[in-house]
């Protein structure tokens, strides 16, 4: 059966690139005026040539947004199990080679996670992750992790190393909702560059993995890539076709984008990112994501500054965490910040990002999501 | 006007709302009591229905609003099902506004499963609202089945496109014997007084609504339309004369009657 690997493959990388930068704004112009846009106006509206229409697009990304969306912007929160990890992945704290305190939860410490959250604060919908290690955190350990979530939460999505459709399936059966995996790079010849070791090198196996996720039938699939580690105007394009490849394929499936973003840092021994994108270029990137597609989830993380989450919030976005603790047992134990995945930008309570969200006129929706509307959940739901 | 009947209730109302995209539950709030709708659809995806606190449920507590529950999220006829008999218990009411969308992008109702679910609920006593395509024999299929009106879509949800399947809701609407709501694509209180003027019982509105500016004046704004549409419908709307009718081919035809008429 093709996958995604085998269309991406008619593709060339550099090719795509130049048919971006050669972009005119006449090209800008036409993408702007459709209703449904091609892969070509995809191309013109991340190009340099739309910079000069940004007002432009923010407008109708905006009115798409809420006409399609609402007045809502939906909350979630992760919550990190484990971050042992057997990849070595350049530009990642979890890195196997970093010499941190490793921890994986236990299902006690899994318990307590939930119980602070659920005491804290409002969210229902809660996002677990992992570092990739089948030995510390094998696909049972997950679908334990899942059982304990349903007690508290009305959906449970999950971010951890590719699994295969059979596996995703037996979590499926235990609540899980969606699952995000990001392929970082689609640059296959500059993959093995970044990920140095470990099953993540496989760059076959990742780019397959939303085929394996859609055949399992998953509720909803969430992509992203890296920004900063290649073009990134370029990554937006394979990306944008993954994702009309997949709308097709797996008809029955929603879908997400994240776009974490790498920033430059001056610490010692730190990944710098050889593509750098700007607040600017991030928000043409949202919106040209909106233009692609109407019913696109977008979701930004508190990587992202709150002064800049702000300002975005109404021109695509429809999800977003709050309050998030990226080291294992975060949320129990508030003072213990030595574990993180990396740096939060926005490290405002929830509360205070429902502030936000309301002063911008949205609402922050907590639960949209029952789980017994789940076929796999009936009889033993929440 | 007259009121319209449905299942065991009576409503002076023709419009529905939806309580889903508002920028808050208070303006969802004051949009609904300026609707002066009678039935409000409420997603159980979005409610707590074992909280009696939920906060979406809470604003909805107005005089004479009746809660007309969705399955909006299931995928087949089974998990709505088993969705409408946890919503009948948790919130005392057998309406159920039957959602089986399993295309997430368009939100398309999925006509094989929504029969299903529909034979299967009637015979559990829900008095079930399907939407539906606009298929004019689908709609006659719930019909036998016990549907208690039929829920065609004018555009896909949230398009506000209008009336984009006219040619079947007039079809579905000429032969139809349970009420035929419209819902879905409605954008603008034209459209609403089109569906009226066509001769739909009722519309069901939410996006055009609730992303307004001002959601509470929008929904009067609906309000006026659906009555005036209804009021033209039942006053009988004067019909088309397309061109002048002074000689035509058939004029002599016609005129070769006049001995015998």
């Amino acid at each position: 059966m093709e996958t995604f690997y085998d269309v991406q493959a008619r593709y060339d990388w550099e090719t795509v690139r130049k048919q971006i930068y050669a972009c005119t704004p006449a090209d800008v112009e036409r993408a702007l005026e459709k209703e449904r846009i091609t892969m070509d106006d995809f191309a013109a509206l991340v190009s340099p040539a739309a910079a000069g229409y940004m007002k432009e697009m923010a407008a109708k990304s905006y009115a798409v947004t809420r006409r399609r969306f609402g007045n809502v912007i939906q909350m979630y929160v992760p919550l990190y199990l484990s971050n042992f990890c057997s990849n070595q992945c350049v530009y990642c704290g979890f890195n196997c080679s970093n010499k941190i305190h490793r921890v994986v939860l236990n299902e006690d410490e899994i318990r307590r996670e939930a119980e602070a959250i659920r005491r804290k604060y409002k969210f229902q919908h809660i996002l677990l992750v992992t570092g990739e290690s089948p030995a510390k955190a094998s696909v049972e350990y997950m679908g334990r992790a899942i059982e304990i979530m349903k007690e508290y939460f009305s959906q449970v999505s999950l971010e951890v190393q590719p699994l295969e459709a059979d596996e995703y399936r037996y979590l499926m059966d235990r609540g899980l909702h969606a699952v995000y995996v990001y392929q970082e790079t689609y640059n296959e010849a500059r993959y093995p560059v970044y990920h140095l070791k470990g099953k993540k090198r496989n760059f076959r196996y990742r780019l397959e993995t939303p085929d394996r996720l859609g055949e399992a039938g998953m509720y909803k699939i969430g992509l992203g890539n890296l920004i900063g580690l290649e073009d990134w105007r370029t990554e937006a394009f394979f990306m944008s076709l993954h994702l009309r490849y997949l709308e097709t394929q797996y008809w029955q499936s929603k879908y997400c984008f994240a776009f974490p973003r790498l920033r430059p840092y001056a610490g010692e021994g730190a990944f710098n990112p050889n593509y750098p994108a700007g607040e600017k270029e991030l928000l043409q990137l949202i919106c040209a994501y909106r233009l692609l597609s109407e019913d696109l989830e977008l979701s930004i993380s508190t990587r992202e500054s709150s002064v800049y989450r702000d300002k975005i919030m109404p021109f695509g976005v429809t999800t977003m965490s709050a309050g998030s603790k990226t080291m294992p047992g975060g949320y129990a134990d508030e003072d213990d910040t030595e574990l993180e995945q990396f740096a939060i930008n926005d490290d405002r309570t929830p509360a205070q990002v429902e502030a936000a969200v309301r002063a911008k006129g949205f609402d922050p929706v907590w639960k949209d999501w029952s789980l017994y509307l789940q076929e796999s959940c009936i009889g033993n739901a929440r | 006007m007259k009121p319209l009947k449905i299942a065991d209730k009576t409503f002076t109302s023709r419009l529905f709302v939806g309580t889903g995209k508002f920028g808050s539950n208070d303006l969802m709030r004051e949009a609904v009591a300026a609707s002066g709708s009678q039935l409000v659809t409420v997603a159980l995806k979005r409610v707590e229905i074992e909280n009696e606190n939920d906060d979406l449920l809470a604003h909805l507590k107005l005089p004479g609003v009746n809660l007309l529950p969705n399955t909006s999220g299931v995928r087949n006829a089974k998990e709505a099902v088993f969705a409408a008999q946890l919503a009948r218990e948790a919130l005392q009411t057998n309406w159920l506004k039957l959602e089986i969308h399993p295309d997430p992008r368009y939100l398309l109702p999925d006509p094989v499963e929504t029969l299903r679910a529909t034979e299967e609920l009637v015979r559990l006593g829900f008095v079930v609202m399907p939407y539906i395509q606009a298929d004019p024999v689908l709609c006659k299929r719930l019909e036998e089945a016990g549907a208690a009106c039929v829920m065609p879509l004018g555009a896909p949800i949230g398009s506000n496109k209008g009336l984009a399947t006219r040619e079947f809701l007039r079809i579905i609407i000429e032969q139809s014997n349970v009420p035929v709501v419209v819902d879905a694509g409605i954008g603008a209180p034209s459209h609403a007084a089109e569906a009226m003027e066509m001769g739909a019982d009722a519309v069901l509105v939410n996006t055009a609504i609730a992303v307004s500016e001002n959601p509470a004046e929008m929904a009067r704004a609906f309000r006026m339309a659906v009555e005036a549409g209804r009021m033209a419908r039942e006053a009988k709307l004067a019909p088309v004369i397309s061109g002048a009718q002074a000689s035509s081919p058939v004029t002599p035809f016609l005129n070769d009657l006049n001995d015998l008429l």
